[in-house]
């Protein structure tokens, strides 16, 4: 059973033992590393209070499905935005990438829009939306904070990824066009057929990066009233006294965001991989 | 003379910010007729097909499709470029459609034809240049041969009455060079016009009708293969020749 087959040559047999040694040391300093923690944590000085006021495991039991139900309000917020982002952060990079005189206009209105929003923090902005633009409108069925929280949003991370999305048209090389031109294709057939599609696959991990911090910043609406899992979790605290529902609250968002973090991280390794960069340990 | 001329180019000038990179080029192409340009490096090749291609505006001049002049300010070129072929030197297919899409792309959007009509057609070009196989492919799982052979097939499918052809085997390999120009052969007893930049000079004497020889944005000299590059009346096209076969190009 044991020994190196005839079949492998000297180099694989090298790469084999190579690969379990670092296993090996892989997994032993991983157990030490954990038995570390879990040996010296408890004995940190008030490792006690820690545990109890963040780590209340009846109190986080008790609260979590409130949180996991507010947490649906940003589960609809994060999906309405999605979509609006997307399709207005591609306008914009598409507007800023016209070159026709006709179009200036909206170039610069385009220019303006992000600097205007990737300048002002995304708080600021939901602070001016949320409150200012209900206070303009009398209209009660408009002046709801849910929606212009969303808007503000929006608004805010449409300036960010435009700027993606315009990197990635402008990272599409000058003879791509040319050769669809020369068929006869006009410019507006070029970009969408040939210039955008080639764009989008290649700003799709960093766009995953922008979407986890979407996932994270929903929460930034309920300050200014909405309850969703951080207003609640908010108010969990200050009734218990205790901080284990907000411990709650990081969980329910980590479940989200470690998956999608994961996933991008992929897509970025398959991108490299695609472009033919290999990492050199 | 009775052929008619398919492309005639009247007094072109471009320059580039203060470079002057064509200077006054007067040609005439017949239908049919198959004209190479040589010259060294910079003397404005790439330009004066690009430009007569629309794809990039010139300054001054007239370009005559069929006598009509397309570089008329205020046309609008789409339509124009359709009927003229180009192909470059590095191929530029798409590299997000097989290759089936790549050849399928211009018919469909530009000439309005159905998907499934345009990739039948596709097909039927792919098989006669010996493409068969590789229908399904993407273009970065084919050799730069293949690429290339692609690249024409998918500039055919649009029926050009020109073509212009960009030193189109200078990014491959030798031994692939070979199966681009024989698509090329194929295309002249297709009877095809053709406006070819190339530094094949061994081609370009065998398939040339006539051989252009452009200096500094001007062409210094032209003449049948034979005449041209065996009894060069310029000093700088004797130049130029001796280099390239210094350089064992010949
Ligand atoms: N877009 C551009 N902007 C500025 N200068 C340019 C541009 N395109 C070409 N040129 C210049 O124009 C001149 C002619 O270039 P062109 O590419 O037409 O030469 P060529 O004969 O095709 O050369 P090669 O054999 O190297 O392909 C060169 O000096 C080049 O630097
Ligand atoms: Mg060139």
């Amino acid at each position: 059973m044991a020994g190196p087959e005839p079949s492998l040559t000297r180099r694989e047999v090298y790469e084999r033992e190579r690969r379990r040694r670092g296993a090996f040391i892989g997994a032993t300093s991983t157990i030490a590393a954990i038995t570390a923690v879990v040996v010296l944590v408890p004995r940190a000085p008030r490792w006690e209070q820690v545990k109890q006021s963040f780590f209340d495991v009846d109190l986080l039991r008790e609260s979590f499905p409130d949180l996991l139900r507010a947490f649906w309000l940003d589960v609809q917020i994060f999906a309405w935005s999605l979509p609006l982002i997307f399709v207005l952060s591609l306008l914009v990079a598409i507007a800023r990438n016209s070159r026709s005189p006709a179009l200036f206009p909206l170039r610069a209105l385009a220019v303006v829009f992000t600097d205007v929003f990737r300048g002002v923090p995304v708080i600021l902005t939901i602070y001016l939306i949320g409150f200012g633009i209900p206070g303009l409108i009398p209209s009660r069925a408009w002046s709801n904070p849910l929606i212009w929280g969303t808007v503000a949003l929006v608004l805010s991370y449409s300036a960010y990824t435009s700027e993606v999305f315009r990197a990635g048209i402008e990272s599409v090389h000058e003879s791509q066009r040319a050769a669809a031109r020369s068929l006869g294709m006009s410019s507006r057939q070029t970009m969408r057929s040939v210039v955008l599609p080639q764009a989008i696959r290649r700003v799709i991990p960093p766009l995953m990066n922008s979407l986890v911090s979407l996932q994270k910043d929903v929460a930034l609406v309920s300050l200014i009233g909405p309850v969703e899992v951080l207003r609640r979790a908010q108010n969990q605290t200050s009734l218990a006294a205790n901080f284990t529902p907000y411990v709650g609250a990081a969980i329910i968002f980590l479940g989200l965001t470690i998956p999608c973090t994961r996933i991008a991280d992929h897509l970025l390794t398959r991108e490299r991989r695609r472009t033919g960069a290999t990492a050199i340990s | 003379m009775s052929t008619p001329i398919k492309l005639a180019l009247r007094g072109i000038t471009k320059s580039f910010g203060d470079t002057a990179v064509l200077r006054g080029i007067d040609l005439e192409v017949a239908t049919g007729e198959v004209i190479t340009l040589i010259g060294a490096s910079g003397s404005g090749k790439s330009t004066l097909l690009r430009c007569s291609n629309l794809l990039e505006p010139i300054d001054d001049g007239e370009i005559l499709l069929d006598g009509f002049d397309i570089a008329e300010p205020g046309l609008d070129p789409d339509p124009l470029r359709r009927r003229i072929g180009m192909i470059f030197q590095s191929f530029n297919l798409f590299p997000h459609m097989s290759v089936v899409d790549n050849v399928a792309i211009g018919p469909r959007k530009v000439l309005g034809v159905s998907k499934d009509q345009a990739r039948e057609s596709a097909r039927e070009l792919l098989v006669r240049l010996g493409l068969e196989s590789r229908i399904d492919a993407y273009p970065d799982q084919m050799s730069g041969g293949q690429q290339q052979r692609v690249a024409i097939a998918r500039s055919l499918a649009m029926k050009p009455e020109v073509m212009l052809l960009d030193e189109i085997t200078s990014a491959l390999d030798p031994e692939l060079v070979g199966e681009v120009l024989d698509v090329v052969r194929d295309l002249k007893a297709d009877g095809m016009t053709m406006l070819f930049a190339t530094h094949e000079m061994n081609f370009a004497r065998e398939i040339s009708d006539r051989v252009c020889f452009l200096h500094q944005g001007q062409i210094l000299e032209q003449g049948p293969p034979e005449a041209l590059f065996s009894q060069p009346s310029e000093a700088r096209t004797q130049e130029f020749l001796q280099r390239v076969t210094d350089a064992g190009r010949i």
